[in-house]
């Protein structure tokens, strides 16, 4: 199953020179870009690993894009992602993500239905290999 | 009138007019710049100029379709220390970024510190994390040859060679590599080093400028802060350089700036101590003969220097 989080993730997987162009963007507003990667895709866990630091002082994409063949060279089969963190005071924060490798075969996110008492029914979910 | 004027809209895709290129590319301005703003340093001048031909031609071809490969754009610098080395280097970065063969045209400027690590797997990540940087721009490795010591062949600089080696290579399209450092130093480190010879096309050497230049140097820096100064205090300037070139540690033009430094503080105390009511804007920015007379170059250098000159020729 397709996952989708992040921008892009409805399109079809960005080519090189578009995550290039993407990363573009983001340096031309001074965004540092990091790279991350998991092979647990599920939509809770928030916190993947991190491909060395993020890169605060590049001023063109090609840097991001020799880390990510790099990542991309130890961790073929994971998921990896690039986002941008703004630095400005008052926004602090990751205002850019994207996916930009996928494992060849992706796993499944299977919903659990579980009934608790009084009939009520809790839902969970657990992605499957 | 109207025969001349009448010229197709767009340029035949079979002709390039290399003097339009010249001018729309924005190179003329740079040349210019680097004629006005440097004083001396003539045979950088007319290297900077034929590299500019060069790969304006070299850009020409590519536009007509001709066979070309990025040509190989990695200089060295030679030369003694303040011969104005870095400033060219930023000039330099300019002209390539016009000419459109870096894509964002910033200079960064590294020493060994910033390329060599102190332990074992620290020299790597050190090294990537400047190429990284540099990407887009020019590379500028000061003083290159402290990168290879030949006595320690445990050193960690081989490994920032070998790395900086590869990426010459292979990211000739993404940055350019400028080392620079001393004349005779740099030979040596050539010559142990061929990796980095046979991968640099441009070498530029740097001249020391004669006391004229300094002189016009230390002018121009004036002029540019509102300082100027009397005949007498000019005078005194020529003989202070003369005397500060056969002094050891004399390094060109930053030896100039730091004297022209030292004369403004003198001029601030001279004011503060003998003025009494108000100063006009001419007497503020008036340097005087005292204020360049009282360097201790006048008196033979500084004590420790003339200690040693008088104990080498006991």
């Amino acid at each position: 199953m397709r996952i989708t989080q992040g921008c892009f993730s409805f399109l079809p997987d960005l080519s090189d020179d578009q995550i290039t162009a993407q990363v573009e963007y983001c340096l031309g507003r001074n965004w540092a870009i990091g790279i991350e990667y998991t092979d647990e895709p599920h939509p809770r866990n928030t916190y993947w690993d991190m491909w060395g630091n993020p890169m605060f002082d590049l001023k063109d994409a090609k840097g991001v894009m020799m880390e990510l063949a790099d990542c991309r060279k130890n961790h073929p089969d994971s998921y990896i992602r690039l986002n941008a963190f703004d630095s400005t005071r008052g926004f602090e924060t990751v205002v850019m993500s994207f996916i930009v490798n996928r494992p060849k075969v992706e796993p499944k996110i299977r919903m659990v239905r579980t009934e608790v008492a009084g009939r009520t029914l809790r839902y969970t979910h657990e992605v499957v290999r | 009138m109207d025969a001349d004027t009448v010229t197709p809209a767009t340029p035949a895709p079979t002709k390039v007019d290399l003097r339009a290129e010249f001018e729309e590319s924005g190179v003329r301005e740079v040349l210019e710049e680097l004629d006005r703003e440097l004083i001396g340093l003539a045979p950088v001048k007319s290297r900077i100029r034929e590299t500019a031909a060069l790969l304006l031609v070299d850009r020409a071809r590519t536009q007509l379709g001709l066979a070309h490969e990025t040509p190989t754009l990695h200089m060295s610098f030679t030369g003694n220390p303040g011969t104005g080395k870095t400033t060219v280097a930023l000039k330099m970065a300019g002209l390539l970024k016009r000419l459109g063969y870096v894509r964002k045209g910033h200079l960064v400027s590294v020493t060994r510190d910033d390329l060599v690590g102190q332990y074992i797997g620290h020299t790597a990540p050190k090294t990537k994390e400047v190429l990284k940087r540099a990407m887009g721009g020019v590379l500028f490795i000061d003083e290159a040859y402290y990168l290879y010591r030949p006595d320690n062949e445990r050193d960690y600089g081989q490994e920032a060679i070998e790395i900086l080696l590869q990426v010459m290579e292979n990211n000739r399209d993404d940055l350019v590599v400028i080392l620079a450092g001393y004349a005779d130093r740099m030979e040596n480190f050539f010559q142990s080093n061929p990796g980095f010879r046979s991968r640099i096309a441009h070498h530029i050497e740097f001249p020391d400028y004669s006391d004229a230049e300094l002189l016009a140097i230390v002018k121009h820096m004036m002029a540019d802060q509102s300082y100027t100064m009397t005949p007498t205090a000019e005078a005194a300037f020529s003989e202070y350089i003369r005397l500060r070139r056969a002094q050891p540690h004399f390094a060109n033009a930053r030896s100039i700036r730091n004297a022209f430094d030292r004369a403004r503080l003198r001029q601030a105390n001279r004011l503060f101590e003998t003025a009494k009511g108000a100063l006009d804007a001419a007497t503020l920015s008036t340097i005087e003969e005292p204020d360049i007379r009282a360097s201790r170059v006048f008196r033979g250098g500084l004590d420790s220097d003339r200690q040693r000159v008088k104990e080498e020729s006991k």
